[in-house]
């Protein structure tokens, strides 16, 4: 399973951050400065895998990088993941977005990382790996931002009005959220 | 950095015309988005960037509460705020705005709610359940983006208990016409299969059915969840066998569309995983593994293009090959394919093949010989991660010939490398090695002479530990310090080769403390101490005030942290006798007299009264003791007085950590009662039900809020936690386990690197360095690295593969409950137990006791060496070892032991047992010929199988007698006492019938060994009985058995030797297994490695699967303390089961197919409510209420271990649905 997928610099500001295990915010923090520390110190010349963090899982954990220009790409991954598979998976994630972007460089991470999540969320769902077919991940991807435009030209307006008042009330609306109709167990009411 | 703002002030009026088609709304907010991150560009330090987030985040917060901010708006706030988060600044406000985005937005609005979401909660957030209707929602929407936006946060995070409100809506889109819905489906359904197994157990054929999908895409989805049930559980899923291959078959066949190729080659993710699903299938399975030889053929013919995926198919080709039952014509093309890896100039390449020799290794040394140069040239590869790579490989082919050379490698690379983790795991490594062989001395006659100069010695070894000790520094895991002066003080056979072994150690930390400390770990300060007062005694000519004064610098220097000076101080009480002794104590009690730390203070006023009051001291801390027998009094029993006496006078009871903790929450609870009562009736009462307690189930029927069971809990609940941790009972379980633990047998060791030879040799220097070329450096390096490898050695190698480190093989000692680890600071903090308990004036005859372990320890030595070396070659060592399966095969035993008969009085007691194994099965003495049908295997259950048993238990108890104290000379004492036993007790017989055993299952058998293997149920842990059989009429030599197990504690040592196994002869071997962490089910594997006549060594693998259900036992309790109980536990699960078909009374007998199925101890049954309890070995206890209703039944478990109550559950769920 893939534990972390890290997207960061050369000066280690973080681009994009994906955790598929939880890890308190801290601790995220930590991880990626941890990575970036490991990472970085590595030539271009010496091989792409590496072993024994001590943060993520210990002994079972691997992080598999790639460095394109200013960006590192780094997958936290654990033994039951192939090596050599997650390094082309990294080049297929990467020539995706550039598909996607037309030349993609650091920038089109920074500006448009929602964008990047969605393609990732193609690619690598819940941490495991569920599209490796680029041009499949292109088409989904498509047709989720074709929805984006004919909302975008068509129905903005009344969905713009709609949304405004449904709005008028905001402070109001949490309480509102119906969870009624389906059977919810009262958290932490211990009968003793 | 400025060309990088530069480009963005270039970008941005592109990018903002690019967005500005979308409506004019976007335009402000992107650039609000631009403006914070140009401005964040622009910053220079960490402290003005956090002032710059801190406000937007201000800024952000106003405008998610104000009213007018519309979701296209939100939206984009949103975005912004997912930068902060992912920059580490918490926009916890955010959260349920978040929420309400994915609740009320439309599409893309949705999108980013649902991103923000994922990124922003995680799976125990509370806000999540707010999500769960909208999932509901969008899960039935028509539209695919939402379904497929919903699936997706689904398999993201969702909490455990709200997936059965969810499941049937993800059960239907496996059915559904998209085959993208259908894909993220299975994989929602693996995310709630990982955290919830049982609640998609009823779904297993829809996962089937996606496997045979007629979408590739789906098919390979449903792969992830097959991988891990076949993970957790080879044997059930053989059957798939056959498809996985038929699938990659086609595959590589390139029968798949071409959409799936990646660099022309086709699908090369599911070849991987795939191939991985074959390894987990094929391994330790003949059959299995015969039907995918073809297809594997096929891989690794195909792959022969030259991209780097397909060195990923063929990787993983190799380690299939290797794990699953052994071709030699695929091993050959494997090893030719892993010399490609290693030879390999691309380094991923050759890391991996790297990889690959350590992997096979084990099985194939001689493929390490074929690329020693290449090994020896990757120790100077410039990566570190090349060079710890090798290092892991030379750890796996160490033995006692050149460990040195492989150790000195290892702490070269530890002196270079500075990263944390990796010096932790390594100086574990290293000091593992260098106990393993602290002073092998080469067995092998032929090996030159040259390497006899490598031959490490008691020098060595306590440099290497010096070495380590000093690299490790204080993140080192606590069991090497521990591990280590276990090894110093309980010592080996030779008490000559101790002395030795001690003086060094004493006078290399003498030396050491002489010069500058401070750079030295805290650990390695601690060690030396803790050495130095225990073992300067045995240096004649030491000054008597030089250790002392030595140790008391130590507590003048500030770098020494408290624990230190601790023990110090405890160090420096064992040495203060003398004049010079009550100078130094004096000076140092002066010191500390006023320090703040009260335990210093304290220790330091003991030294001094213990340097004033020889007498005192020598009966407190007697000098020159062995640590044998020495006892802890865990349960603090000397203490029952006083505290009775407390208590008498009122004094509060002790309650432990835990419950303390239970009660708060609990008055959590009352706390929170009006909020409870001011929900909807309906709610209220029907929570409560759900939530009745089983103590309360006498008011159940009449139960009507909350406040009915209050003073129910009052109490009785505080004498209850005094009960269980002083009363007796609280303690059985505990007690028991310590009183069985020395009863077992202590099983003999192998030896493989000894002889029984005595041996003292002094540490040889290395070789003067000769001017050597690199290349005939080179060749010298891997001459002594690689010695011992090859075919004449493979039984080292052989003997040694992922073996748990077998530390202390000298003196197997009984289990002690604590674990290793805890050992040191038990030991460490003894004496002062003792002291206290001194200066209290309660005067125990402690000293005089430790004295009497202290010989009795000695005789053990010699008892031990008897027991402990079956590979010394004697008619006596013999006789111990056929004696085992004298019930088996009587003819064959008899005539062995016949030789051994007379030969010493030993044998003789053994030979007397033997009428009592043999009494079920018919004894012919004239027989010589060997038996080959062993009545065992045909009737494992009937009594005639008791005889091994029967034996058995005699054998361990004659063992139990060599230990006993009066025993005080082996061969004059023992006939007696053996004798003595020897008349068959009457309650032998309803002994034997007591713990029940399963049947015989038969694990593995080839041309010559046959094994087999019994499950015995214990009171104190699951004994496995192995049964291994010659089946050749060949002699088998160097029989040895290893057990291991990731998941389970094999109690007793997990390796056995046997020396020889005559023709159709059969030894048995005995382990106790408990289950630590509760699992559903865990493996034990292992293997038999043995030499036939003709010299050539075999493996036998096997593996054993055991379930929860083997180490359940009944916990006999009352109704009473039942309810005590279970209010103390705090980890529940709930559930319906179905309840059983009867007509006269479902809930009894549903109730009595668990207890007898899963061994539960019924308590009561009180109407339509039954209560159980049962215990996990070791000890965990796990409570069960049942309730039936309208044809189900209510479960409710509850332990104080965490995944005890699911794992039972499974297995409650599976005994019904086989009725």
């Amino acid at each position: 399973m893939i534990k972390a997928i890290l997207i960061f610099n050369n000066h280690g500001k973080p681009r994009l951050i994906r955790f598929y295990q939880y890890f308190a915010e801290d601790m995220q923090q930590q991880i990626i400065r941890e990575t970036f520390h490991l990472v970085s110190k590595r030539d271009d010349n010496v091989c792409n895998f590496l072993e024994g963090g001590s943060l993520i899982g210990g002994s079972d954990y691997k992080l598999i990088y790639r460095h394109y220009a200013t960006l590192y790409f780094v997958f936290c991954v654990d033994s039951s993941e192939s090596e050599l598979g997650i390094l082309d998976l990294i080049q297929v994630f990467v020539e995706t977005l550039d598909k996607c972007f037309e030349n993609v460089c650091e920038l089109d991470l920074i500006f448009h990382m929602d964008k990047v999540h969605y393609i990732l969320q193609e690619v690598v769902m819940g941490g495991m790996v569920l599209e490796t077919n680029m041009n499949e991940i292109v088409a989904q991807v498509e047709l989720q931002t074709r929805m984006e435009k004919s909302e975008g030209g068509l129905s903005a307006a009344p969905a713009r009005a709609v949304s405004a008042v449904k709005n008028m009330n905001l402070p109001e609306i949490p309480r509102n959220i119906n969870i009624g109709d389906i059977n919810i167990k009262v958290p932490n009411l211990s009968p003793f | 950095m400025s060309d990088v703002v530069e480009k963005t002030l270039i970008a941005l009026p592109s990018l903002l015309s690019l967005d500005s088609q979308l409506g004019a709304g976007k335009l402000s907010s992107t650039s609000k988005l631009g403006n914070l991150i140009r401005s964040i560009t622009e910053l220079t330090s960490k402290h003005e960037e956090e002032k710059l987030i801190k406000k937007e985040l201000t800024a952000l917060k106003e405008q998610v509460s104000s009213p007018n901010t519309t979701s296209r708006q939100m939206k984009e706030i949103m975005v912004r705020a997912i930068y902060c988060e992912m920059l580490g600044y918490e926009a916890s406000f955010s959260y349920i705005h978040a929420i309400k985005l994915a609740q009320q937005g439309n599409g893309l609005e949705k999108r980013v709610g649902y991103l923000a979401v994922c990124l922003f909660l995680n799976e125990s957030h509370d806000l999540l359940l707010l999500l769960v209707n909208t999932v509901l929602k969008d899960l039935q929407s028509t539209n695919l983006i939402d379904v497929c936006m919903a699936l997706t946060v689904v398999s993201q995070i969702f909490p455990k208990d709200m997936i059965p409100a969810v499941l049937p809506l993800v059960e239907d889109k496996l059915t559904h016409s998209k085959e993208i819905i259908r894909r993220k489906a299975v994989l929602a359904l693996y995310k709630f299969y990982l955290i919830a197994p049982n609640q998609v157990q009823h779904i297993h054929d829809k996962f089937r059915k996606a496997l045979c999908d007629k979408d590739p895409g789906v098919m390979t989805a449903s792969l992830h969840i097959y991988f891990q049930m076949i993970k957790e559980n080879p044997d059930g899923f053989r059957e798939l066998t056959a498809s996985l291959v038929a699938i990659l078959k086609q595959v590589v066949g390139g029968k798949l569309p071409v959409e799936f190729n990646y660099h022309s080659v086709p699908a090369p993710w599911l070849q991987i995983k795939l191939l991985r699903m074959l390894a987990l299938l094929g391994k330790e399975d003949q059959s299995t593994s015969e039907m995918m030889f073809e297809v594997l053929d096929e891989s690794l013919r195909r792959a022969e293009l030259n991209h780097n995926i397909t060195y990923a198919i063929l990787f993983e080709c190799v380690k299939t090959i290797y794990t699953i039952h052994p071709k030699s014509e695929l091993l050959e093309k494997a090893a030719k394919c892993i010399g490609r890896f290693v030879l390999s100039p691309k380094i991923n390449l050759k890391y991996l093949g790297l990889k690959a020799l350590t992997y096979v290794v084990q099985q194939d040394p001689n493929l390490a010989l074929q690329h020693q140069m290449t090994i020896i040239e990757c120790l100077d590869h410039p990566d570190p991660i090349i060079k710890r790579e090798t290092l892991e490989l030379l750890y796996r082919i160490t033995n006692g010939q050149n460990v040195s050379v492989i150790v000195q490698k290892m702490l070269d690379f530890l002196q270079q490398s500075k990263h944390g983790h990796t010096t932790i795991v390594l100086v574990g490594k290293v000091a593992e090695l260098a106990e393993k062989y602290p002073f092998t001395h080469i067995a092998v006659v032929s090996v030159p002479i040259r390497l006899c100069t490598y031959a490490p010695d008691n020098g060595w070894f306590i440099q290497t530990m010096n070495t380590v000790f000093s690299l490790g520094g204080d993140d080192m895991q606590p069991e090497v310090p521990n591990n280590f002066l276990r090894l110093l003080a309980e010592g080996f056979d030779s008490a000559e080769e101790d002395r030795q072994l001690r003086l060094y150690a004493v006078d290399s930390y003498l030396s050491l403390l002489q010069t500058d400390t401070c750079h030295l770990p805290q650990r390695f300060l601690q060690v030396m101490s803790w050495v130095l007062g225990e073992f300067s005694f045995l240096k004649a000519d030491l000054e008597p005030g030089l250790v002392l004064s030595r140790l008391a610098s130590l507590l003048d220097q500030d770098l020494v942290t408290t624990e230190t000076k601790s023990w110090v101080l405890a160090a420096m009480c064992k040495l203060c006798g003398g004049v010079v002794g009550e100078g130094v104590a004096g000076q140092v009690a002066a010191q500390f007299g006023g320090s703040l730390n009260t335990t210093l203070r304290q220790q330091a006023q003991e030294l001094h009264v213990l340097s004033l009051d020889q007498a005192l001291r020598s009966r407190v801390l007697p000098p020159h003791t062995s640590w044998d027998g020495l006892e802890v009094d865990s349960s603090l029993s000397f203490l029952d007085g006083f505290v009775s006496d407390a208590l008498a006078q009122g004094a509060a009871p002790y309650k432990p950590p835990h419950q303390r903790q239970e009660e708060l929450s609990q008055e959590k609870v009352l706390n929170l009662e009006p909020y409870g009562l001011a929900l909807p009736v309906s709610l209220s009462t029907c929570s409560l039900m759900d939530r009745q307690s089983p103590t309360g189930f006498s008011l159940s029927s009449g139960l009507s809020g909350n406040s009915a069971e209050l003073p129910h809990k009052g109490g009785s609940l505080k004498m209850d936690g005094v009960k269980r941790v002083w009363g007796k009972e609280g303690y059985l379980p505990q007690k028991e386990a310590a009183e069985e633990a020395p009863a077992m047998p202590s099983p003999p060791v192998p030896l493989t690197y000894r002889v029984a030879a005595a041996r003292t040799r002094r540490w040889t220097p290395w070789p003067a360095p000769r001017p050597l070329g690199p290349d005939q450096e080179k060749q010298q390096l891997a001459s002594s690295l690689f010695v011992g490898l090859g075919p004449q050695n493979q039984l080292c190698l052989l003997g040694k593969p992922d073996v748990a480190p077998q530390r202390f093989r000298r003196k197997t000692r009984p289990q002690d409950p604590e674990g290793g680890s805890d050992w040191l600071s038990v030991s460490s903090h003894s004496s002062h137990s003792t002291m206290d308990s001194l200066l209290d004036s309660s005067p125990t005859p402690l000293g005089e006791e430790l004295n009497t372990t202290a010989l009795l320890g000695e005789e053990l030595n010699t008892a031990g060496f008897l027991r402990e070396e079956p590979n010394a070659i004697s008619p006596l060592g013999e006789g111990l070892n056929t004696a085992d399966p004298m019930g088996e095969d009587p003819n064959t035993t008899r005539s062995l032991r016949e030789t051994a008969n007379g030969t010493t009085h030993l044998g003789e007691g053994l030979n007397a047992a033997g009428p009592l194994g043999e009494e079920p099965n018919p004894v012919s003495p004239q027989g010589k010929e060997p038996n080959t049908a062993s009545p065992m295997g045909e009737e494992p259950n009937t009594a005639s199988s008791q005889g091994p048993e029967d034996t058995l238990a005699f054998w361990s108890r004659a063992e139990g007698e060599t230990e006993a104290p009066e025993a005080s000379t082996m061969a004059t004492d023992q006939p007696p006492t053996q004798a003595d036993r020897l008349t068959p007790p009457p309650c032998a017989t309803a002994e034997l019938l007591e713990p029940h055993g399963s049947e015989l299952l038969s694990l593995a058998s080839d041309g010559s060994v046959d094994l087999s293997a019994r499950k015995l149920y214990k009171g104190a842990a699951l004994e496995l009985q192995l049964y291994i059989r010659n089946t050749s009429s060949d002699q088998l030599q160097h029989v040895s058995l290893q057990l291991r197990s990731a998941e389970l504690q094999v109690l007793d040592s997990p390796n056995q030797s046997f020396p020889l196994l005559g023709d159709h002869g059969a030894v048995t071997s005995r382990h106790s297994v408990v289950m630590e962490t509760p699992l559903v089910q865990a493996i034990v594997g292992g293997a038999v490695t043995y030499h036939t006549q003709s010299g050539s060594a075999n493996e036998l693998g096997f593996s054993l699967r055991l379930t929860l259900a083997d180490f359940l036992r009944p916990l006999p309790l009352s109704t009473e303390d039942y309810g005590k109980l279970w209010l103390s536990f705090n980890h529940d699960v709930k559930q319906n089961l179905q309840l059983l078909l009867d007509k006269e009374d479902p809930l009894s007998a549903t109730l009595n197919i668990l207890k007898e199925k899963l061994q539960f101890h019924l308590v009561e049954i009180i109407g339509t409510e039954g209560i159980l309890a049962c215990q996990l070995l070791p000890g965990h206890p796990c409570l069960l209420h049942c309730h039936a209703h309208s044809g189900t039944l209510t479960v409710w478990l509850r332990s104080p271990v965490p995944d005890l109550p699911d794992c039972l559950l499974y297995h409650c769920q599976r005994v019904l649905q086989e009725r």
